[in-house]
């Protein structure tokens, strides 16, 4: 745009004349957001605990490689770079993981948190240089859409768990139905996280926000305002899930740790 | 014929003696007042003590401290409803509309704190120059409808595509979500980000059922949407309540990724075309 330039006045870091508590959202985000991540990487790094009974740690689903009783293709994959400790988690996390980090909400909330880029709104920033995601590493962002085709697969395998999740050792060598408070704990964790990942911004524009004439396509419009309707809350979802998955893989944890009984609905 | 209103003991018509009435009644309390004063980004904050009546927003009281102790403060404004976009500036810190903001919303015990806007060059006092904006309007590609579809030159198109435009029609251009903006408020980038404001006009055209131009390459280049980081901030703003970064940034993000950053879905699209065919 050219046009005169603007004699604006530069503001240091922190400085506002708003009486709120501005800081404290950023503050929870980042206590939330930094701690998921502590645990998810602890736990990623255990490669134990991660089963029990028919429950299957979300963290660790699907199981590609692992335990050869259960995994799909077995042990550990003889590619694995020898330094690195082996977890059947390492292998899934990065895809949800990289799922969140280029989700339109939280790249917004973790740019507060954890690189004040702005603080908060109205508050003055640590530095001035300022690129946004017009160029490396940032413009990376915008890729998000092919986390979120991986993450909808993720979702059908975290429904199969929630299945086998339905059926438990009759100690003869058969299975029975039956419902724990662990398998509560799985399917809630996929309804979360299919709210979260169906409410997705990038999901609401393949699947009918790009055209400008919806109505000619019925199908696409219903799946629109369905997207629209999740990504509301897409907030809300966003940490609901979020905190789900954790509490669910550190239910499995406890339980299969002896800490925590699991105990039978039905 | 018109008549004359009618009149109390007092001189006074019917209507001012209803008002007085009905501010004796109503409760009365000192405030204190800071207003930025000051020419050209110079100044400082002048506290002012005032009598304030239920029900009042900071436009009364700054136009009473207008009126009884500084004849000479500048403060644009003009409905006094909302609806005009005029008296936008930064009350406790954050970007608000003067008439719109109730005193009784703001903490009694503290002074109010009445700045001008931030993003745009300063006047006086509690006015800026928001000119820029207007430039940068006559940036974005116009509207351009597609050949009429009935012979009287009208067009046919479905209320259910309209209406995702229809929300950014609301906008009153107050320019608080540019004032909020970090890319502008704080970065300065006005050369090549046209702010949250321009990006909702923008959809509006780009969305349009009727429209046919493309914007996006303009968009990610010449209009900067790159820089916007997605704060929210300019939605948690809006007088309007337009959900500006939701329905209005973030499609136009995701039609730059279909244009650029999407090579399978690209892929995908031109081979549907062919096969249509």
């Amino acid at each position: 745009m050219s046009h005169a330039p603007l004699p604006l006045i530069h503001r240091g870091f922190g400085e506002t004349q708003r009486r709120d508590a501005w800081w404290l959202q950023p503050l929870v985000v980042f206590t939330i957001l930094g701690g998921f991540v502590v645990y998810a990487t602890w736990a990623a790094f255990q490669n134990a605990h991660y089963t029990f009974g028919p429950y299957l740690s979300p963290f660790y689903s699907p199981e590609l490689w692992g335990d050869p009783r259960t995994a799909w293709f077995g042990a550990k994959p003889g590619w694995w770079p020898g330094l690195l400790p082996f977890s059947p988690a390492l292998i899934i996390l990065p895809f949800p993981g990289l799922f969140r980090v280029t989700c339109y909400y939280y790249r917004g909330a973790y740019y507060k948190a954890f690189w004040a880029d702005p603080p908060s709104c109205a508050v003055g920033e640590p530095r001035k240089s300022y690129w946004g995601e017009r160029t490396f590493p940032l413009i990376v962002q915008n890729i998000h859409r092919y986390f979120m085709y991986v993450a909808l697969l993720f979702l059908i395998f975290l429904a199969h768990d929630v299945w086998k999740a339905l059926w438990f050792d009759d100690g003869a060598g058969g299975k029975h139905f039956g419902i724990g408070v662990g398998t509560l704990v799985l399917a809630l964790n996929v309804v979360l996280l299919t709210c979260y990942t169906l409410g997705c911004h990038s999901l609401r524009h393949v699947v009918g926000g790009f055209l400008d004439q919806l109505s000619r396509h019925p199908v696409r419009k219903k799946a629109y305002d369905c997207s629209s309707c999740l990504n509301r809350w897409h907030m809300k979802w966003a940490w609901m899930s979020l905190i789900g998955v954790a509490f669910a893989d550190l239910y499995v944890r406890m339980c299969s740790m002896g800490i925590w009984h699991d105990w039978r609905i039905l | 014929m018109a008549t004359a209103p009618a009149t109390d003991v007092k001189g006074q018509d019917a209507y001012t003696a209803a008002q007085a009435q009905q501010d004796a009644a109503a409760h009365h309390a000192t405030r204190s007042f800071k207003i930025w004063r000051g020419e050209a980004g110079k100044g400082e904050f002048v506290e002012y003590k005032q009598d304030v009546v239920e029900g009042m927003v900071v436009l009364d009281a700054v136009h009473e401290i207008q009126a009884t102790q500084a004849n000479d403060l500048a403060v644009r404004w003009n409905c006094k409803a909302g609806k005009c976009g005029s008296c936008s500036a930064e009350i406790n810190g954050m970007p608000k509309l003067m008439c719109m903001t109730r005193l009784a919303d703001l903490e009694a015990d503290k002074p109010v704190t009445v700045e001008p806007m931030r993003a745009f060059p300063h006047v006086r006092d509690l006015v800026t120059d928001v000119s820029w904006n207007y430039r940068v309007k006559t940036q974005i590609q116009k509207f351009q409808p597609r050949a009429p579809d009935a012979p009287d030159g009208t067009w046919r198109m479905q209320q259910e595509d309209i209406d995702r435009v229809q929300e950014f029609r609301k906008c009153i251009e107050c320019f608080l979500c540019q004032d909020v903006c970090h890319v502008l408020r704080d970065h300065h980038k006005h050369e090549e980000f046209i702010g949250p404001r321009f990006l909702v006009y923008a959809a509006a055209l780009e969305m349009h059922p009727l429209d046919t131009a493309d914007r996006v390459p303009e968009l990610r280049q010449a209009h900067g949407i790159g820089y916007c980081n997605i704060t929210k901030c300019c939605t948690k703003v809006c007088p309007e309540h337009i959900t500006i970064t939701d329905n209005a940034i973030i499609p136009l993000k995701e039609r730059v990724v279909d244009e650029f950053f999407d090579p399978i879905g690209k892929l995908v699209k031109i081979y549907s075309r062919r096969k249509r065919k």
